[in-house]
């Protein structure tokens, strides 16, 4: 059978468990990202966290605890610097995360004999998922299910009115923290399957897709989470058939999702349009692309 | 509910504060005392401080010096207990997807901790307070699918579930028609009926000030305080907007009006007799005004 051939490939069950596990950690991690209007950090992320991969390198530290602790110090200076009203939060991940990975490169570029080990680390490698990477992400994907279950009501009202949310006692400076660290965990984790240039994308598409069709959070969540293990899995299997990097095929079919969904959205508010007089209500579709 | 005499501690008392968010503060030496049970109303131009006033009570506000009690504890850093905010609702975030329900039970989003979805607890406040805010039946709706004043109580309900004391409304009767302003004045009512204190924020000097027990006249301080029949003259409002007022009282009512646009109009018409090309449609806005110190509006200060 043509659909289970590429499973007598043990590097294959490795890539495939990954990717779709790293799917739905971005997927579950980007709505708060999309809907808190940062979309472009999880691109900034990477970029620094490849900053941190070649210092932790060049200096000999384990790359999950080296990368991690750096996209973990990014991303909690990005939160401060965007607080401080002078400087707006895309500005912010630009100057911080560039510069990070300007780090790296510079890094890179006086010692040239390394140049193709971080090629990986910039489109993806899926051939060179160990078993260790599996229980990294096994782990991150538990302990941030976790950060998100528990923490549900306090992130959601967080994310939705953060000037509001410290005045019921959210822990505001609490949770920007954690949600830091899981983020940082995420992209360290899933760099390997999708590359630092095409992370964004997971953490984007399906959260944006998963919009289009709920007004209501908690589905949105979980359908984007579904939605991300799904372009995962099957990105892999495309990757496998059509001979193409793993992390374009899973980006390039999210995208397939998102474009259906943006067409079904659009005919379901038309046909709502035209059903009844008047101005056509606003639906999530207009208003996402105003 | 305990009555006034019971709690002779102030619901809110500030002493010498000076505030603000950068290098020039915003509010300088203020002394305020607010009585529990009061229904308060802080006008006052744009940018005179109005909404800082309100953070400061929120402890959102960097200090430079001075005292701030609420409830007779002294507001540091962060919230104190017992208070709920409301913002204004051009701040919210109208495509966020979330329904009615979810946005209200926020209210108690540190009350039922660890579970994600809402307890039994949860359910039967958010029954009560949708119920009382007459809005039961839109409690799966997604917030863009309401009309001005089902939003104004879908964000009050989210501040009462909470039960607080005090309940701090920023600009509650802005952009919304005068029908809806009425309901939400009159539900404010109700409230600070069942001993809530009330404090909210509005530029409407004759809609909405003029009819609350109390005001507090602010621009960079606290100008005047007190009765509107007793602080409404034209020198507290001169001084608190910058700009020359007239009082007008008649039967027990009390107009304030503004003398510019009355000026502005003088101008135009004269301008308009020098002008020949004018058009129709200002014709019919300058007569349909003729009677500024009536019909004109509240000043809201904008520069």
């Amino acid at each position: 059978m043509p659909i289970l051939e590429p499973l007598d490939y043990a590097f294959f069950r490795n890539g495939l468990v990954a990717a779709t596990l790293a799917g739905a950690l971005c997927g579950l991690l980007g709505v708060y990202i999309v809907l808190r209007g940062m979309s472009y950090i999880g691109h900034g992320l990477s970029h620094s966290v490849f900053g941190g991969a070649v210092v932790s390198y060049f200096i000999d530290w384990n790359f999950y605890i080296g990368a991690g602790l750096w996209g973990f110090l990014s991303a909690v200076l990005i939160n401060a610097t965007a607080r401080g009203r002078r400087i707006g939060a895309d500005a912010a991940i630009g100057i911080i995360t560039t510069s990070s990975f300007a780090f790296g490169v510079a890094l890179i570029s006086r010692g040239r004999s390394f140049t193709r080990n971080f090629e990986a680390a910039l489109f993806g490698n899926i051939l060179g998922v160990t078993v260790t990477d599996l229980w990294v992400i096994g782990a991150v994907t538990a302990a941030v299910t976790a950060f998100v279950f528990f923490a549900y009501k306090q992130l959601l009202f967080l994310t939705f009115d953060p000037d509001v949310a410290p005045v019921y006692g959210v822990p505001a400076g609490w949770l920007d923290t954690g949600f830091a660290l899981a983020l940082a965990a995420t992209i360290v984790a899933s760099m390997q399957i999708v590359g630092v240039t095409l992370i964004a994308a997971t953490i984007v598409i399906p959260p944006v897709t998963s919009r289009l069709l709920t007004d209501s959070f908690g589905r949105m969540l979980v359908w984007s989470a579904v939605l991300g293990a799904i372009t995962g899995f099957m990105g892999m299997y495309l990757s496998y058939h059509l001979n193409v990097a793993s992390g374009a095929s899973i980006v390039l079919l999210g995208a397939a999702g998102f474009v259906a969904a943006y067409a079904y959205s659009s005919l379901r508010r038309r046909r709502m349009a035209g059903g009844a007089a008047g101005p056509a209500p606003r639906t999530a579709t207009a208003d996402l692309f105003d | 509910m305990g009555s006034l005499s019971d709690a002779p501690t102030p619901a809110v008392s500030i002493s010498g504060l000076t505030c603000g968010y950068d290098v020039r503060p915003v509010l300088q030496d203020v002394t305020l005392s607010i009585a529990a049970g009061q229904f308060v109303g802080l006008v006052g131009p744009s940018g005179a401080g109005k909404t800082t006033l309100l953070r400061v009570l929120l402890g959102m506000v960097p200090r430079v010096s001075g005292a701030v009690h609420v409830l007779g504890t002294p507001v540091r850093h962060g919230p104190p207990a017992g208070i709920a905010y409301v913002p204004q609702l051009e701040t919210v975030d109208w495509n966020f997807p979330v329904t009615v329900e979810e946005v209200v039970l926020m209210g108690r989003a540190m009350k039922t901790w660890p579970w994600p979805w809402p307890s039994q607890a949860d359910r039967t406040h958010l029954h009560r307070i949708l119920g009382r805010l007459g809005i039961n039946n839109l409690a799966r709706r997604h917030i863009r699918d309401l009309s001005g004043g089902q939003q104004q109580r879908v964000f009050l309900a989210r501040a009462l579930i909470s039960e607080p004391r005090i309940l701090l409304l920023d600009e509650p009767t802005s952009g919304v028609d005068v029908k809806t302003r009425d309901e939400v004045l009159h539900l404010l009512s109700d409230i600070n009926g069942d001993g809530v204190t009330v404090v909210l924020t509005t530029h409407e000097l004759n809609a909405v000030a003029a009819h609350l027990p109390q005001v507090v006249c602010i621009n960079g301080g606290v100008v005047a305080h007190g009765d509107p029949d007793d602080v409404f003259t034209p020198d507290v409002l001169s001084r608190t907007y910058g700009a020359d007022m007239q009082v007008v009282r008649q039967d027990g009512l009390l107009l304030v009006a503004d003398i510019a646009p009355h000026r502005l109009r003088e101008r135009l018409r004269h301008s308009h007799e020098h002008q020949h090309a004018a058009t129709e449609p200002w014709h019919a806005h300058v007569h349909a005004h003729a009677v500024p110190a009536v019909t004109g509006s509240a000043p809201d200060g904008e520069p």
